[in-house]
């Protein structure tokens, strides 16, 4: 199976995760800053920025587009409750 | 007292006692729409009220349209419609501006738009998922426009002009500033739950502590997002400040702007300087638990990047603490577990955090336990609730620790160090590590 590494910087910790994985899945057990509402993409709670790495992550979906511009989000902020990890390498800390 | 119908409740939401409620002028083109609820006691659960609350609603005549400045909790909607009829018909309104969308501000939203569907409503973008929720399968029937800072609105002679403003307390709010008389509504920016018929700050009577009060409690969690606001207000002309709670501000508006910006100022004037300011808070029934924090604390002090401070939470107040923490870089807790749980005096501070803002901060916990240990993850997820990062996998020793485990404990505390000062090692591990 494909991996990736993602690293949270500010727990400067980096997770070999397989292909696929959502930032959610990781982030609450490593204890990372970013933090989580609905979980669900509505509430714009979770925006991280993508540090690094941006192109290595799956394509927003028109729910995470909305909620992005919604929010106000920046070029390289995304929702760690949608967005997966595909390959590569990405760094990310809490918006 | 028997207790009040909603009738009577509606009855006391006019200020001039008449039968049909009338609006009160503001400006020549602005008059106050909104309701008085006197009998409130407590407000969002969280917040005492001990002369009730206002739910301010304006109107903004223009030569070419009435703006509706927000509305009032649901259930004074009727003395809201019969002012609003009374300053304007509905077929004259053009604007409905939400500066934030709480229900105390909405509950006439519905009924509003039943009696005026062609409305064009005004909302941050934040705002629009608020919205959609609130008005659910019609929102697609409405004229909904997204404004932002420096977006204007028309209404012949007179033009109002948007600040987006996000958490001042919710992510959706916005102030809107009537340009041709120096008018800013602030919404629940600048408000305080005060009742008083009077309306205005020159006339009502002493509602300094409930200002301050309210500040305390839905402000300070969002200091960080006061400043940009006022940022964006201090230029301003400001002849006037009505906000959706509270007093009318048209005498001396300016100072509670500079108020605000003293309030939203540190305290203390810390002597830290450039160093990182780490908290350390235990509890210890045996003393096996402040065994633990005096080597954490011996740990992290080794690092000349930090300042550590460490204190008995069992015999402190909250509230001091819950200042400290408030500019605190980092905090650890040293908790026992007692019946399966960390001690109460741990979770009345964890508690108190919820009045400031805690996001980032290194949040850490450690503890001596006799049989199972949970105390320690419990406060994790606690600080993990409360936006913090928690990078360091807390501490559990059995019973009393031995000097080997009390080397944990310093190293545990020299971790703390090097990550509040970004000097801790980088790490990796796969994903199956993850528990």
């Amino acid at each position: 199976m494909a991996h990736a590494k993602l690293t949270f910087a500010d727990v400067s910790l980096t997770v070999n995760v397989p292909s696929g994985t959502r930032i959610i899945e990781i982030s609450e057990k490593v204890g990372a800053g970013i933090t989580y509402g609905c979980r669900e993409g509505e509430c714009g709670t979770c925006l991280t920025r993508i540090e690094d790495g941006a192109e290595n992550l799956s394509e927003p979906s028109v729910l995470e587009q909305r909620v992005l511009k919604e929010n106000l989000a920046g070029r390289n902020d995304r929702l760690a409750c949608q967005c997966q990890v595909l390959s590569g390498e990405i760094r990310v800390r809490p918006a | 007292m028997p207790p009040l119908t909603t009738s009577d409740r509606q009855a006391l939401g006019n200020p001039r006692s008449t039968a049909s409620p009338l609006p009160v002028s503001v400006t020549d083109r602005v008059q106050w729409i909104g309701a008085l609820d006197p009998q409130l006691r407590n407000f969002d659960i969280i917040l005492r009220t001990a002369n009730g609350t206002s739910y301010n609603a304006y109107a903004v005549r223009g030569s070419n349209g009435v703006a509706v400045i927000d509305t009032v909790k649901q259930e004074f909607t009727e003395a809201f419609l019969a002012r609003l009829e009374a300053a304007a018909g509905y077929d004259e309104i053009t604007t409905l501006v939400l500066n934030h969308l709480e229900p105390d501000h909405t509950g006439a939203v519905p009924e509003l738009l039943e009696r005026a569907p062609h409305v064009e409503i005004c909302v941050s973008p934040r705002g629009v998922q608020v919205l959609r929720a609130l008005l659910k399968d019609r929102f697609d029937e409405y004229s909904v426009r997204v404004v932002r800072t420096g977006d204007t609105i028309s209404l012949g002679d007179r033009t109002l002009r948007f600040l987006t403003t996000p958490y001042v307390h919710w992510p959706d709010t916005q102030c809107t500033y009537l340009e041709e008389q120096d008018l800013l509504f602030t919404c629940d920016l600048f408000g305080c739950h005060f009742c008083d018929e009077r309306l205005f700050n020159d006339q009502v009577g002493d509602f300094r502590f409930s200002f301050e009060y309210y500040f305390e409690h839905i402000m300070r969690p969002f200091k960080r997002y006061v400043i940009e606001a006022l940022d964006l207000i201090e230029p301003l002309d400001i002849a006037m400040i009505a906000p959706s709670h509270g007093p009318i501000l048209r005498s001396h508006p300016r100072e509670y702007i500079t108020h605000y910006r003293r309030l939203v100022k540190k305290r203390l004037a810390s002597e830290v300087g450039e160093q990182k300011s780490l908290l350390i808070f235990y509890v210890s029934a045996y003393g096996a638990t402040a065994q633990m924090a005096y080597a954490v604390y011996a740990g992290a002090a080794e690092n000349a990047g930090v300042r550590v401070s460490l204190f008995d939470l069992q015999v402190g107040e909250v509230t001091p603490f819950v200042d400290l923490i408030e500019e605190a870089d980092g905090l650890a807790f040293g908790t026992p577990t007692i019946n399966g749980d960390a001690v109460k005096t741990v979770w009345d501070l964890l508690a108190g955090l919820v009045d400031i803002d805690t996001k980032g901060k290194l949040g850490a916990a450690f503890g001596s336990y006799g049989w199972t240990g949970e105390a320690v993850a419990m406060v994790e997820a606690r600080m993990q609730g409360l936006k913090m990062r928690v990078p360091e996998k807390g501490l559990k020793i059995k019973l009393h620790p031995t000097e080997e485990e009390l080397e944990c404990c310093r190293d545990f505390g020299r971790r703390l160090a090097a990550q509040l000062t970004g000097t801790a090692e980088p790490r990796e591990i796969d994903f199956a590590d993850l528990t």
